[in-house]
């Protein structure tokens, strides 16, 4: 093998620290004891095949949904007993998300959405399109600030989405099949502009995908089937 | 840590007002919706000062309160001379100055000179109108002014001043130094009074449920934008108060369009007369503790709407979840609203109720409320229950339409409890009008065949003119029949007794009792019962009009038959003019009975100018075989008006709702279309997801309205009475909106339907 | 694909002579080429020489002797290695793939780590590609797509065949 890539020291602490997550949807369980730890600045590949639990487990992860045992830290944030407002306030600040699609308002033009997470913050409008401008700037999305997410393609409402969730220089971005929707070419695109962009600031990715060639982005990949993370270490353990 | 609530809901603001094209549609319809019940909700708290403008316009005018007996610099001598002209009520008044100082009534800034008069501008018009002929003939003066706007009771009012002349010492004139009067006149009769505070809950629900249906318009796509907002960290209080500010941006807006709506409108107001009831728009002042509370309410009611409708729903950062539609509809609480609204009736079954109380007033108001609001509440739960039981079979419109309603029954209850409510509304009130009228239509005993119209002179007459004014009368064109009468009052001496005394030739005599013989120097005294005071005596003394004068000895006891205009004389002296020489040449008073020939339509005009020559004093009426209490009349075809005009407004809420699902399942229309789906099918199929849970509203909206109406009417301890017409034309005006909606909802849904409709994105 | 350790993975579900251990390879993997008796007896004359495998007993009948060979403990660990050493991310490997899948499921071993093992190795290279490509021109960027799309035919295939385990191995072992 030729290379290794730069990879965040594994001697840091971990950001988020999950352990022994369990959630069952009615008769299905979702999440059968999954253990993950994401360090700053690492880029994680969640892959599976559909149902395996990987979304659930991107969800309980980003505060979102809430397992029903094991333990879940953010830095020092206890998130399985976090309140719907301590949860959500992390959301705001700490962390970015990208979807496959949807995740855009589609009533306000892709500067204002890019703003949104800074005028939640309670940032002044014009300093929030300030910064949502040169975020726009960064992912090569600057022409369509006026437009209405409807009215741009899918690769650049994809990028003005990342654009989003790195607004607020969250610490993770929850990327979930970021490029599902794209074709090769726009997947490829957004995949680079979104690992250039965390590379410099040093923002951990957990990244959901089916895709081989989106999971090649990162930089270690952890495997869901039935709910439970397989690993690639030896044979006889 | 999170911004504080103001700059939440001034986000929500900022929100609701950046939604492109679509959203500015869905926001100017939520405004609009909302600002037609605003109008409507201001011109009703407008009705308080509207009245009491009105009542004060009025009450300066007063003038039958005062009746000097010296003449003075500052006294004016006023004579009464109305007048109906093809069944428009003319207000007139004679006004002969007696000095200098003479009061001028409100309105005028000069009496009028001799053969001048001053008229209203409706008065105005209807003299210069062509067919006035006869008016302008009557009321020969000279029109030498307007009266001013606070002279009169409304724009529309008919109303003249003119200049009177030797009215002094005429019974029927006042003398007067001043108009208006300090104190206020009798309210309302309690009945109506009840009658109007129902009406206004009625009329004012529906706007309510209207004003709650427009907060909701586009809740589907609110909805997926708070998700968005949820994914990017508000947590449910926050999206909360997005949501209420979203509904803020339209309750203001609304608020404002209601009053520029309310402010346009009211400047037509005063073209309209309804119930010979005319208001200035300068009038039409809101109130201003009700407009506050209109202000204050209105957008509170969407944010508390909107609240409302997200308690239903979870905003979830992946989605919205609907919590409600999991398992059944439970009935027990659907119906504590009405069963609360019968038991705050139920104490007034009783009896009669204190109408007059305020406490009262509060709980009947209040039940109807509760009532009205069960069939908000009730609907849905009927809805599902029926809809459950339907089955896909039949068409395949049919099975589109049910299929579509079982999904989501409670937003088409939603839709069609506007129209239920104000049925319901309307019904009751029906209902309950009818019922009262059919009690204040009372027989007044008339004969009509002997006289139509009667025809009075206060003012006195010897009996000799009196028989050359009923000559008049008999050669007036279209009079076949006269019988005249000159009263007065014989006066007891020595006692606080009046009685009515008659003199007449012997033909007009047998018109007023049953008198079998009689030649000129007769007289007759008309039995009395027991009820009456002591009839008057042969040889009594009595003074009539100021002559003391002897009931002859000769004076037979009669008994007096009905006059034709339903009275009778009891204990009255009849006498022929020869009985009472002296008194035959007294001023008496002058009461015709005038039989028309029905074949000339102008008859009543032509004894009414007949009138004005031989007195403006004279005053002509007609005899009505029932006397009705008109109002009503007016109040059904007010109310009538009411229900359409609401149930319009609802159908404007109706359409903007179809047609945001229509846009909503863009797609799958046009999937279908392409499939191959007739387009009649999927028309019919949105007739019918309307059509059905209409039909399931407006039956109990009948049942409850009808059983609310009566309900009122037993409180009343007025027999139960149900107007079937009104009641069919009422549900089918209900009806008839569904149609007319999905009517006017076609185009958009054509235009959905079209292949090119299969594009998104 | 390696015979030598295949022979030995299937010693290792007991002693068989080199006429069985032929069937079985036949059966199992010889679709399309059947095993020469010369090559499974060289073959397993080497393993023996490396004491990976041992004579368990010897039988005189009619003919010409037969040994029956049993695999020794070195045999068992060699075997393990092996399988639990992806291969080097290549072209059209999945043969060897499909051979190893088949031994683990006939061995009892957990067939699913060796996809496993076999997808971090491939998605190592893709990384590596990956990174190349963004930080190469062109000519790298078209050269690099083209390896990264046949791994990412490998990785299907390696996610599959994950999915379809039960199913497989059921059949292997009928």
């Amino acid at each position: 093998m030729t290379g290794e890539a730069p990879r965040p020291s594994t001697g840091q602490a971990p950001l988020l620290s999950a352990r022994d997550l369990r959630k069952t949807y009615g008769p299905t369980t979702a999440l059968d004891g999954v253990s993950l730890d994401v360090r700053p600045g690492e880029i994680v590949a969640v892959m599976g095949p559909s149902g395996s639990g990987k979304s659930t487990l991107m969800h309980c992860l980003a505060g979102i949904v809430r397992p029903d045992s094991g333990e879940l830290r953010y830095r020092d944030r206890d998130l399985i007993t976090a309140s719907d407002a301590e949860r959500s306030a992390l959301r705001r600040s700490e962390f970015g998300f990208v979807f496959q699609f949807g995740q855009l308002v589609p009533e306000l033009t892709c500067l204002e959405n890019v703003a949104l997470p800074l005028r939640m913050e309670g940032v002044r409008r014009k300093e929030a399109e300030r910064r949502a401008a040169h975020w726009l700037d960064r992912l090569d999305v600057s022409d369509v600030a006026g437009q209405r997410p409807g009215q741009v393609s899918g690769g650049q409402g994809q990028r003005v989405a990342v654009a989003r969730a790195l607004v607020t220089d969250p610490a993770v971005v929850f990327a979930d099949e970021p490029t599902g929707a794209l074709d090769s070419l726009n997947g490829e695109l957004v995949m680079r502009l979104l690992t250039e962009c965390v590379e410099q600031s040093e923002t951990a990715v957990v990244l959901v995908t089916h895709e081989p060639s989106v999971a090649a982005y990162s930089h270690r990949e952890v495997v869901v089937r039935d709910g439970r993370i397989r690993t690639s270490a030896g044979l006889s353990r | 840590m999170s911004p504080g609530r103001p700059r939440q809901l001034a986000f929500g603001v900022w929100l609701a007002f950046r939604g492109g094209v679509t959203g500015w549609t869905r926001l100017a319809l939520t405004a609009t919706a909302v600002g037609l019940g605003v109008a409507f909700l201001l011109l009703a708290a407008s009705v308080p000062n509207l009245l009491s403008a009105r009542d004060a316009r009025e009450s300066a005018r007063v003038d039958y309160l005062q009746d000097l007996d010296r003449r003075g610099d500052d006294t004016l001598l006023l004579g009464r001379v109305d007048t109906e002209f093809h069944g428009v009520a003319i207000r007139g008044r004679l006004l002969q100055p007696e000095g200098p100082a003479a009061p001028v009534p409100p309105g005028l800034t000069a009496l009028p000179g001799p053969g001048e008069m001053m008229v209203s501008p409706a008065l105005a018009e209807l003299l210069s109108a062509p067919g006035s002929e006869l008016l302008r003939a009557r009321l020969d003066y000279r029109v030498a002014g307007r009266i001013g706007d606070e002279g009169l009771s409304g724009p529309g009012e008919f109303a003249f001043y003119a200049a009177g002349d030797r009215l002094a010492g005429k019974s029927g004139v006042q003398r007067l130094n001043a108009f208006g009067e300090t104190g206020q006149g009798d309210g309302l009769n309690p009945r109506l009074m009840l009658l109007v505070v129902v009406a206004f809950v009625v009329l004012l629900a529906p706007v309510v449920i209207f004003l709650a249906a427009a907060v909701r318009f586009g809740g589907e796509s609110r909805d997926r934008r708070l998700a968005a907002l949820r994914l990017m960290g508000a947590d449910r209080r926050m999206t909360r108060w997005y949501a209420a500010g979203e509904a803020l941006a339209g309750g203001l807006l609304g608020l404002a369009i209601g009053t520029v709506l309310f402010l346009a409108g009211r400047r037509l107001i005063g073209r309209f007369t309804l119930w010979h009831i005319s208001v200035f728009p300068a009038d039409a002042r809101p109130s201003l503790p009700l407009t506050v509370t209109i202000a204050v309410a209105v957008p509170a009611l969407a944010v508390v709407v909107s609240l409302g409708v997200l308690r239903k729903v979870a905003v979830e950062p992946l989605g919205v979840v609907r919590r409600a539609g999991q398992g059944r509809r439970r009935l027990w609480w659907r119906l504590l609203l009405p069963i609360a609204g019968l038991a705050l009736l139920a104490p007034l079954f009783g009896g009669r109720a204190d109408t007059h109380g305020q406490l009262t007033q509060v709980q009947v108001g209040g039940g109807v409320v509760l009532l009205l609001a069960g069939v908000v509440t009730l609907l849905p739960w009927l809805v599902e229950a029926v809809v459950r039981r339907l089955g896909g079979g039949g068409g395949l419109s049919w099975q589109l339409a049910v299929r579509r309603i079982q999904m989501d029954s409670a937003s088409s209850a939603r839709l069609v409890s506007g129209v239920a409510v104000a049925v319901a509304g309307a019904i009751a009130l029906q209902t309950l009008v009818a019922g009262v009228r059919s009690v204040s239509v009372q027989d007044t005993g008339a004969d009509l065949s002997r006289a139509q119209v009667m025809a009075s002179l206060d003012e006195g007459v010897t009996f000799t003119e009196a028989k050359e004014i009923t000559a008049r009368f008999a050669a007036t064109p279209g009079v076949r029949s006269v019988t005249g009468n000159a009263t007065s009052i014989a006066l007891v001496a020595d006692a606080d007794q009046g009685m009515p005394f008659i003199m007449g030739t012997c033909a007009d005599l047998r018109e007023i009792a049953e008198i079998a013989r009689c030649r000129p120097g007769d007289a007759f005294i008309t039995i009395t019962t027991e009820d009456d005071p002591e009839p008057p005596r042969p040889g009594q003394r009595v003074v009539v009009e100021g002559t003391t004068w002897t009931i002859p000895a000769t004076a037979t006891p009669v008994k007096g038959e009905r006059s034709p205009d339903g009275g009778a004389w009891r204990g009255a002296i009849l006498v022929t003019p020869e009985a009472a020489a002296d008194l035959a040449a007294k001023p008496l008073r002058l009461l015709l009975y005038l039989g028309l020939d029905p074949s000339e339509p102008d008859a009543v005009e032509l004894v009414r100018n007949t009138a004005a020559e031989v007195s403006p004093l004279m005053r002509v009426y007609g005899i009505q075989e029932v006397q009705v209490d008109d109002r009503f009349a007016g109040i059904l075809r007010g109310i009538l008006v009411g229900t359409v005009a609401i149930l319009l407004l609802i159908g404007t809420s109706m359409l903007a709702t179809t047609l945001d699902q229509l846009r909503e399942r863009r797609a799958l229309l046009a999937t279908l279309t392409a499939f191959g789906v007739r387009r009649a099918v999927l028309t019919r199929a949105t007739l019918w997801q309307m059509a059905v849970p209409v039909a399931l509203g407006l039956v109990p909206a009948a049942l409850i309205g009808t059983g609310l109406g009566l309900a009122l009417l037993v409180m009343l301890g007025l027999p139960p009475h149900v107007g079937v017409a009104n009641l069919l034309l009422t549900v089918s005006a209900g009806a008839g909106l569904v149609t007319l909606v999905t009517l006017a909802s076609l185009p958009v849904q054509l235009r959905l339907m079209r292949p090119e409709g299969l594009r998104t994105e | 694909m390696s015979v030598s350790h295949t022979l030995l993975a299937l010693l290792e579900r007991g002693p068989r002579h080199g006429y069985d251990l032929k069937q079985e390879f036949d059966a199992q993997f010889g679709q399309d080429r059947p095993l020469h008796y010369g090559q499974v007896y060289a073959t397993l004359a080497r393993l023996l020489k490396n004491g990976l495998v041992e004579v368990d007993a010897v039988e005189h009948g009619g003919g010409p002797e037969r040994k029956r060979y049993a695999i020794t403990a070195a045999g068992v660990s060699d075997v393990e290695g092996w399988l639990s050493r992806p291969e080097r991310p290549d072209l059209y490997l999945n043969s060897t793939l499909y051979t190893k899948v088949v031994l683990a499921l006939l061995t009892g071993r957990d067939a699913a780590t060796i996809l496993d093992v076999q997808r971090a190795a491939h998605l190592d290279l893709m990384r590596e590609l990956t990174r190349r490509k963004t930080r190469g021109d062109l000519a790298d960027a078209l050269i690099c797509d083209h390896a990264i799309f046949h791994l990412e035919a490998d990785l299907r295939w390696l996610e599959l065949t994950g999915s379809r385990l039960d199913r497989l191995a059921d059949e292997v072992r009928r």
